[in-house]
């Protein structure tokens, strides 16, 4: 539990991770994710309830957890006026490493995040990605056991995000604990063997992503999309076609096992969007479902 | 609530680190930055007091009637001791100010090494060790200077030059600490420097004698560790320190590096353990 003042950003999450597991906390903005991670991280103390990180308290144990710890927060905290060769360097010292330890970990962190070319420059004038890709980096330099990730891929292109994803499936098979949280449900799926959906300081559901799915929305889902704010209008017309219907600004979601027929009846009610598609449920409309505001049950 | 993350296979090469070492990590990190880029600091906090020094102190010596300063002595005499004492404690403030702000509220590179091993009080512990050193050096460099034009008496100078850092020490332990507080841009520290830092460069006995004060200025001088860091530098040099005096004086500078030292760390942890 975590509370600052009067306001509960974390009330009673009960989870437990697996060694070598991929977990991740999903969720809205203010959910309460960072504040679950910084306290997992050991920089956060809790006001409440029990917390175990690598079978050490925290409140007891803070530095010994940390050394064990890497840790890639929401937002970068690198030293902007240092070099990116500098900050690797500077940061693994700090976990006790060795010069020549820190230096040969640094050149192969550099080489990961592709800053090898720039490993001279000063972090300030970097592109954003860049900086977050040795943010990611810094995390690395002490072999954690366990990596917590705050939406790491925020701000990365493609290629670097699938870089990283490459990597973080490499340090899993190593045996390396990830905690993930992130916006983007395909990391999600891609990423997490196991995560929880919080809304509002509180877990809304916990599973694999595939049981989230099954669990929460149907096998196939029907999107009819519409001239912004002509949504609304059809909205009446479409009462009845689907399990469950979601609306967007400028889209109907309609849950359903069968898209087409629901389209086809669609049609004949005569409704008439601007484009349709029928596809299969993911993790976004597990989301959608936990966390927004379903009209139509 | 519970929660509970389990210990893994892999061996992480992480270690915690003693205290000591630790603090002398941060100093490392510090001295990375400073071995690239010492030159935009060393104008302030060299060569502006030297320049002050043979300003005054030869250009303004000149017109001061010898005999007319405490202990017969030339003026750069009597001005170099006081000067380095002066340029520490500016020093200090300025080291103390915006640099732990910003790693508290821009670059917030505080937030980084809180989640290694390192500890918000070995930050702390440091940033102090560190601002030491760099005062002993910036003193060192003016004292040099200051001897080649007849502003240094002899071995006492070594005196001279710890008293500074111990003053400067003072003065910067509780601006840390209010640094550490401020959640704003930090528009505190111009009125500290209008208000606090410049009125004590002058008034606090560098120039002059505080005796010299109207007598109900003179207290304000006393309260400050620029004047007993004067006192004890210039006592030093002139072979006066008297035991009692210096004692107090002592005491006095080592209250504030106490004290300060004290609330910065509590605000240090309470900021950086949220
Ligand atoms: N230091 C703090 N002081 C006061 N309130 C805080 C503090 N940190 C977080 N909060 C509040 O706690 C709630 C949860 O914040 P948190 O950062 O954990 O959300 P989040 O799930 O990470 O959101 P996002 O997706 O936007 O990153 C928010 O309402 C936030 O305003
Ligand atoms: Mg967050």
């Amino acid at each position: 539990m975590k509370r600052f003042g009067d306001f509960t950003a974390v009330d009673g999450i009960d989870v437990e991770v697996r060694p070598g597991e991929a977990f991740g906390f999903l969720g809205p903005n203010g959910a309460g994710k960072s504040s679950t991670m910084r306290m997992i991280a050991c920089v956060s103390p809790r006001s409440g309830g029990e917390l175990s990180v690598l079978g050490d308290d925290p409140d007891v144990n803070g530095p010994r957890v940390r050394a064990r710890l890497g840790v890639v927060p929401q937002q970068d905290n690198l030293d902007t006026e240092l070099t990116v060769r500098e900050n690797l360097f500077v940061y693994g010292r700090y976990f006790g490493l060795s010069k020549r330890h820190v230096r040969e970990k640094a050149e192969e962190l550099l080489d990961f995040a592709q800053l090898t070319d720039r490993a001279d420059h000063q972090v300030e004038p970097l592109s954003g990605g860049m900086k977050r890709r040795l943010t990611i980096a810094r995390s690395l330099v002490n072999d954690p056991e366990l990596l917590l990730l705050d939406e790491p891929t925020t701000g990365l292109d493609p290629q670097a995000r699938h870089l990283l994803w490459d990597r973080l499936f490499r340090l899993k098979q190593q045996g390396v604990t990830l905690i993930v949280t992130t916006h983007y449900m395909d990391e999600a799926e891609q990423l997490c063997d196991r995560l929880v959906v919080m809304d509002g300081g509180k877990i809304a559901a916990e599973g694999s992503p595939a049981e989230l799915i099954a669990k929460y929305s149907t096998r196939e889902v029907l999107e009819l999309r519409f001239a912004p704010g002509q949504q609304h209008a059809a909205l009446p017309s479409v009462q009845g076609l689907a399990d469950r219907i979601e609306e967007l600004p400028d889209r109907l979601l309609l849950y359903t096992a069968d898209g087409e027929a629901a389209l086809a009846a669609a049609h004949q009610r005569g409704v008439m969007p601007v484009a349709s598609l029928v596809r299969r449920s993911s993790l976004e409309d597990v989301f959608l479902r936990l966390t927004g505001r379903t009209l139509v049950d | 609530m519970t929660v509970t993350v389990n210990p893994v296979a892999a061996r992480s090469t992480g270690r915690v680190v003693g205290s000591v070492r630790a603090s002398l990590l941060v100093v490392e990190g510090l001295w990375m930055w400073y071995r690239r880029n010492w030159r935009a600091t060393v104008f302030s906090s060299v060569v502006t007091p030297i320049l002050f020094l043979l300003s005054l102190g030869l250009g303004l010596g000149t017109q001061i009637r010898a005999g007319a300063v405490p202990g017969g002595s030339t003026y750069i005499a009597f001005l170099a001791p006081a000067l380095l004492v002066s340029a520490a404690v500016q020093n200090a403030a300025m080291d103390s100010t915006y640099p732990i702000l910003s790693a508290f509220k821009w670059q917030k590179t505080f937030w980084g090494i809180v989640s290694t091993p390192v500890t918000p009080g070995q930050i702390l512990g440091g940033r102090f060790l560190w601002l030491a050193a760099r005062l002993l050096f910036s003193g060192v460099a003016f004292m040099v200077v200051a001897a080649f034009f007849g502003g240094v008496q002899g071995p006492s100078v070594i005196v001279s030059l710890l008293v500074s850092v111990l003053a400067g020490l003072a003065f910067a332990a509780p601006i840390v600490a209010f640094a550490a507080t401020i959640e704003n841009e930090g528009q505190q520290f111009n009125l500290l420097f209008r208000f606090v830092v410049m009125p004590m460069t002058l008034f606090a006995g560098t120039f002059f004698p505080v005796s010299q004060l109207p007598v109900f200025v003179q207290p304000l001088a006393w309260i400050t560790p620029l004047w007993h860091g004067t006192e004890l530098s210039r006592g030093a040099a002139f072979g006066t320190l008297e035991v009692l005096p210096a004692l107090g004086h002592l005491a006095y500078l080592l209250v504030w590096v106490v004290v300060g030292l004290v609330l910065a760390r509590k605000y240090f942890r309470v900021r950086l353990t949220v």
